[in-house]
């Protein structure tokens, strides 16, 4: 098999003031696999796609880029990466061309090269409007759009996105979901990303990591994770209120609302007993969802699980503390 | 990075870094030009010319070659110390630290556009200075080859002082208390030769009278001082800050996490 796009081993990460951000965690993501790292606030999601492009500096451990160490040979591992950090890193007061084309510029790609590339993203993207305005003239999604074509720019095998569709609206942020499969697919870029919207994982990645607190509690094909999952809540909703709660023998239900049931269906049960139970009774069910996710249902009895029963993400760690200075810079120009 | 790519983004950045300057200019190219004029009328013609003659020379011709040096230290150590603390403020720096662009290619574009400014701001002046008298200069190459020395050297002394700065009076600290308190007391304005003994010996601890002494010296011929120890100090000094800044750049100092 051809070596991985990314091999993390014993990866650890001490921050300055001695938070242990990473605990030793094992990661490989295969050439041309469309890859999702979740977890939650404050897990070590950045932290390790930082440490691999280049601006955490690692505690211990191993990091390969397509074979390549990172503690060998970083410059040339670069070359492979393309990366699109989760917050805005680029000057606000530069021009949206002139980001790309200097991007295109640090991996010592010619003008002349770096132009028709640079109209082809920017079209991709629906920036090419926008492309004589400075970037902070740019709404919250575009920035994040300016980003992926910055990140393509050199054409990396390996495109990092840590939650490229944050702050994205529905429709666009289905618009980016076709891009990157488009890309993925077609280029046989390899993508890994972060998220917090579980069906952006489910419906876009293939394989999948659950990492809480700085460990890997979790890492598998999302269809062997779904495959996992035994019991699914439903919510149904009546045509009318019911007095009590219906006994449905084999199911478990509660009631939400006066109209609004929830009831676990375990693997193997069917859904045909439960409707022709609650017909017998004389209630029609008008609609009927899934409670959550069926993913985001697995994501918190894992992380909660890991987490030793507590609920709710940890609250240890520091803000980035930026509050201290003003942008004096902004302010004058 | 084969060496044409190499040089591509080396441009990139140099450009980068004019484009910017260019871009403020109201900022970074007309306030040192009309403080500059100022000097001249009131120093020069106003108060000058009750002066009087300086190592043999009209005041006015004295203080030219000072002022534009001055002007070429405060703007090229300024230029860097903002735009790379801006960079790094806005986090704009990782855009060439995720690139396989190596350390002293970052490290040199920054101070060549530092030198940009300082150099361009220092052609200004002299322009200015053509209004008010008529300038000659003795010895072109040593005067070219000390001032771009002298814009070097304080572009990477701003380079550093960005690297170390977490806030935005970190990087005002240095030109406010250091830069500016030297440049006065470094010969701009007058003859170390007209101090007493004990501050003569003071200035000479000054790193800053050398070079405006250096620079004066091509201009007019005169000097307090030796040249040629001057421009060797010079160099140390760059060869020595240039080492420490691609140091800690490789240490992520101030950068990297
Ligand atoms: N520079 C830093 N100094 C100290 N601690 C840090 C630093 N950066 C991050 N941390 C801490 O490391 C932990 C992991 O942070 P990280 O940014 O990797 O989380 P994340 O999984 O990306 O979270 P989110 O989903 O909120 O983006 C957090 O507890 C955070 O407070
Ligand atoms: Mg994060």
């Amino acid at each position: 098999m051809a070596e991985p796009a990314l091999s993390i081993r014993g990866l650890t990460k001490a921050y300055g003031n001695g938070f242990r951000a990473l605990k030793g965690i094992d990661l490989d993501v295969a050439q041309g696999d469309f890859f999702a790292l979740l977890g939650p606030n404050g897990a070590g999601k950045s932290t390790t796609l930082g440490i691999v492009s280049s601006l955490v500096q690692k505690t211990a451990g191993k990091v390969s880029v397509f074979g390549i160490d990172i503690d060998e040979d970083f410059a040339r591992a670069k070359y492979h990466l393309g990366v699109v950090p989760q917050e805005f890193n680029f000057n606000q007061f530069e021009k949206v061309d002139d980001i790309i084309h200097a991007q295109a510029g640090y991996y010592g790609m010619p003008m002349r090269e770096a132009k028709p590339r640079a109209e082809t993203l920017l079209k991709d993207l629906g920036l090419w409007d926008k492309r004589k305005g400075s970037a902070r003239m740019l709404s919250g999604g575009m920035k994040r759009r300016l980003m992926i074509a910055r990140a393509l720019m050199h054409r990396p095998k390996l495109l990092i996105l840590d939650e490229p569709t944050a702050g994205v609206d529905i429709e666009l942020r289905r618009s980016m979901w076709d891009y990157m499969r488009r890309i993925n697919r077609e280029e046989g870029t390899t993508i890994i990303l972060t998220t917090h919207y579980l069906e952006e994982a489910e419906s876009l990645c293939r394989n999948i990591a659950i990492i809480n607190n700085g460990e890997i509690v979790q890492n598998t094909s999302v269809r062997d994770l779904l495959a996992q999952l035994d019991t699914e809540t439903f919510l149904l909703d009546l045509s009318r209120p019911t007095e009590s709660v219906p006994v449905v023998q084999g199911f478990e239900v509660q009631q939400i609302e006066g109209s609004q049931l929830a009831v676990l269906v375990k693997r193997g049960q069917r859904l045909n007993d439960l409707f022709q139970q609650l017909s017998s009774q004389g209630l029609e069910v008008v609609s009927m969802r899934n409670r959550a996710n069926r993913l985001e249902e697995m994501f918190v009895s894992m992380v909660e699980h890991s987490n030793g029963g507590k609920t709710g993400a940890p609250t240890q760690g520091i803000d980035a503390a930026q509050d201290a200075s003003d942008d004096r810079e902004g302010a004058r120009r | 990075m084969s060496p044409t790519q190499i040089a591509i983004a080396l441009w990139t950045v140099v450009l980068k870094e004019i484009k910017r300057f260019m871009r403020i200019w109201p900022q970074t190219l007309l306030p040192p030009s009309i403080t500059m004029t100022m000097y001249f009328i009131i120093f020069g013609n106003l108060i000058g010319s009750r002066i009087g003659a300086m190592d043999g020379f009209s005041y006015m011709d004295y203080i030219v070659p000072g002022l534009i040096m001055m002007s070429v230290i405060t703007n090229s150590y300024s230029n860097v110390a903002s735009s790379f603390f801006s960079n790094k403020f806005q986090r704009s720096v990782e855009e060439m630290m995720v690139s396989p662009m190596p350390n002293w290619v970052i490290l040199t574009g920054f101070v060549v556009g530092g030198m940009a400014r300082g150099l361009g701001v220092g052609v200004i002046v002299t322009i200015v200075s053509l209004f008010f008298t008529q300038i000659s200069v003795e010895h072109p190459i040593l005067t070219v080859a000390v001032v771009v020395l002298t814009a070097a050297l304080f572009s990477l002394g701003g380079f550093i002082n960005a690297l170390m700065a977490d806030k935005f009076d970190d990087i005002s600290i240095v030109p406010t208390f250091v830069l500016t308190p030297l440049t006065y007391l470094g010969g701009v304005f007058y003859s170390i030769s007209m101090l007493p003994e004990f501050w003569q010996g003071a200035s000479m601890l000054n790193p800053i009278l050398y070079m405006v002494n250096v620079f004066r010296y091509g201009f007019l011929g005169v000097s307090d001082i030796p040249v040629g120890i001057a421009l060797s100090a010079i160099l140390a000094f760059i060869i020595g800050l240039f080492v420490m800044a691609l140091w800690m750049l490789e240490r992520g100092k101030g950068i990297r996490s």
